[in-house]
């Protein structure tokens, strides 16, 4: 819809966050208009990027992002990356208000030696490559090894186990990359280790997608609980942590009956990762009693999910402590003081953690502010026109929200062939096609 | 496998579920609330929020609060979608502490 609100703001990011903080912004009673900017030219961020393939049913909250895209006053601009294509201050000039939902895109490291041999990635490269992300899918993956580790016991690090552990009948039907499924088809993978600091009652896992683990077609789950079998007598654990060491404790004692194992193992800090060129192997300090002991699994590949940050944006205060946008509720902030105008939520507000509610509930915290400052903010001297169709410091080209819906369109109709829900389309070239129309084609060279 | 809202709700009504919940799929009477399973994605996001636990997986409710499944589908249909937190009831802080202490 044309945007003739009083007040604009401008959302950067179009994933969960973004897309709570636009319907919040458009449901509350202040005439605002919303523009969100993405830098890919597809919506939906983590859900498209992050979910797992074979979590189907949890894709679905895409169709209340639609919802919200098609609310009065809501206009998506994809392809346009801020800082880049488009400054910051283009932006400040155009809207009242701007608010940051960009994510925690950098994996944090382990910090051992070892950790940039070949062999050796973070998490969420895998997890992008395998879900069709452009800037991953030229990205080679070696499975002609026998053993993986992964390091962290959140469910990201679960995601990617069980991506590993998976049949290709498992999973020919989701919407798994074309490139990922035939990679994995020769996966000879068949020891995976999922390796924690702390122990079996100290994890991050949901406790039912651990419980995943006992239906795999052609993998066992293991834990090795040696010295955990019990939690500390002082220890409080809540209804989710204790559903969890239950199922850790029933994998314990699982048969090894199958092609692949799945080892959970506890109380192991990295050390080292060991290879002359690629990973050989991977060096451990034990936790729990004999401090002074180490251990070493024999591995092929490794895969660190610790933790990610939200990527610095130059002229915006950073938390280098966080890794966020230095904030407080939701104001971006400046040694403590809020910089009027200035706004974050999700990711890049609190850090990467939550399910993908946590993001509407943190998104509306962050609009009751903007909608509190409104009224005392600088009338922005341009409106966002002035930003697009050509000339100089405009943009030529983007994907609006039908031109997603085209590429949508393409995407389910090339997954029909195959009986998955769609192929995704992994190259922007083919992306911006896909979208048609006059607004969508390839933008210049980021140096325009 | 939807999330079920079981008799534990009644009478507390945190509503701390709903704001978390990505797709609305909370409907919400005079008591409690309900969660519509044609809608719920199972992301299980309500569940460790909920101040008396009383969400649960469908498939990890005991024998005696099974009948909570059709409850939730049959009472989501009849009570509107609620879309933002209310007051909790009166006495639910005391009835919070009694359950907690069980």
């Amino acid at each position: 819809m044309q945007a003739t609100a009083r007040y604009r703001v401008a959302i950067i990011g179009a994933g969960p966050a973004g897309f709570y903080a636009a319907e919040a912004l458009l449901r509350s009673a202040q005439s605002v208009s919303v523009d969100m900017f993405e830098r890919l030219p597809v919506p939906y961020g983590l859900v498209r990027f992050g979910v797992a393939p074979d979590h189907p049913k949890l894709k679905q909250v895409t169709k209340a992002f639609d919802r919200i895209a098609r609310m009065d006053n809501f206009r998506f601009f994809g392809g346009i990356e801020i800082g880049t294509t488009l400054s910051i201050g283009a932006l400040r000039d155009c809207y009242h208000a701007v608010t940051f939902a960009s994510g925690a895109p950098i994996s944090r490291l382990l910090d051992v030696p070892g950790e940039q041999l070949s062999g050796s990635y973070p998490a969420a490269d895998f997890v992008a490559w395998y879900n069709g992300h452009p800037e991953l899918r030229h990205h080679a993956f070696d499975f002609s090894g026998e053993r993986a580790v992964i390091i962290g016991h959140g469910n990201v690090a679960l995601d990617v186990a069980r991506i590993l552990a998976k049949t290709p009948d498992e999973l020919k039907h989701t919407d798994i990359a074309a490139h990922a499924l035939e990679a994995l088809a020769e996966s000879c993978v068949r020891e995976i280790y999922v390796v924690g600091r702390r122990g079996p009652e100290q994890t991050r896992f949901a406790a039912k997608e651990l419980e995943e683990f006992a239906e795999l077609a052609d993998c066992d789950p293991r834990a090795e609980l040696d010295g955990f079998a019990l939690p500390a007598p002082d220890a409080y654990l809540d209804a989710e942590a204790q559903a969890v060491f239950a199922t850790l404790r029933s994998f314990s004692k699982s048969l090894n009956t199958r092609r692949r194992r799945c080892i959970f193992r506890f109380g192991l800090a990295p050390l080292a990762i060991i290879g002359d060129g690629r990973v050989q192997r991977m060096r451990f300090r034990r936790l729990d009693h004999d401090e002074s002991a180490e251990v070493a699994i024999d591995c092929d590949l490794v895969f660190s999910s610790i933790g990610r940050l939200t990527a610095p944006i130059s002229g915006l205060p950073y938390d280098e402590a966080r890794g966020v946008h230095a904030n407080s509720g939701g104001r971006i902030t400046t040694d403590g003081a809020a910089l009027p105008g200035l706004y974050v939520c999700g990711w890049s507000k609190r850090g990467p953690q939550g399910t993908i509610g946590t993001n509407r509930a943190c998104s509306v915290e962050t609009v009751d502010h903007v909608l509190a400052d409104l009224p005392e903010l600088c009338e922005p001297p341009l409106h966002p026109d002035s930003l697009l169709g050509g000339g100089a410091g405009r943009i030529p080209h983007y994907v609006d929200y039908e031109g997603w819906e085209r590429i949508d369109a393409e995407e389910v109709a090339r997954g029909a062939a195959k009986g998955k829900p769609r192929e995704k389309l992994v190259a922007l070239d083919e992306m911006f096609a896909a979208a048609g129309g006059g607004t969508a084609r390839r933008p210049r060279a980021r140096s325009a | 496998m939807p999330y079920v809202v079981t008799d534990l709700c009644n009478g507390c009504r945190y509503t701390e579920c709903v704001s978390v919940c990505p797709v609305e799929c909370f409907h919400v009477d005079d008591q409690m609330t309900y969660i519509d399973p044609e809608n719920c994605i199972d992301c299980g996001g309500c569940v460790p929020v909920c101040p008396v636990g009383a969400i649960k997986a469908s498939h990890h409710l005991p024998l005696d609060k099974l009948e909570w499944i059709e409850i939730n589908r049959r009472r989501a249909a009849e009570t509107p979608v609620l879309t933002g937190r209310l007051a909790p009831l009166p006495g639910a802080d005391e009835r919070k502490r009694a359950i907690l202490q069980r």
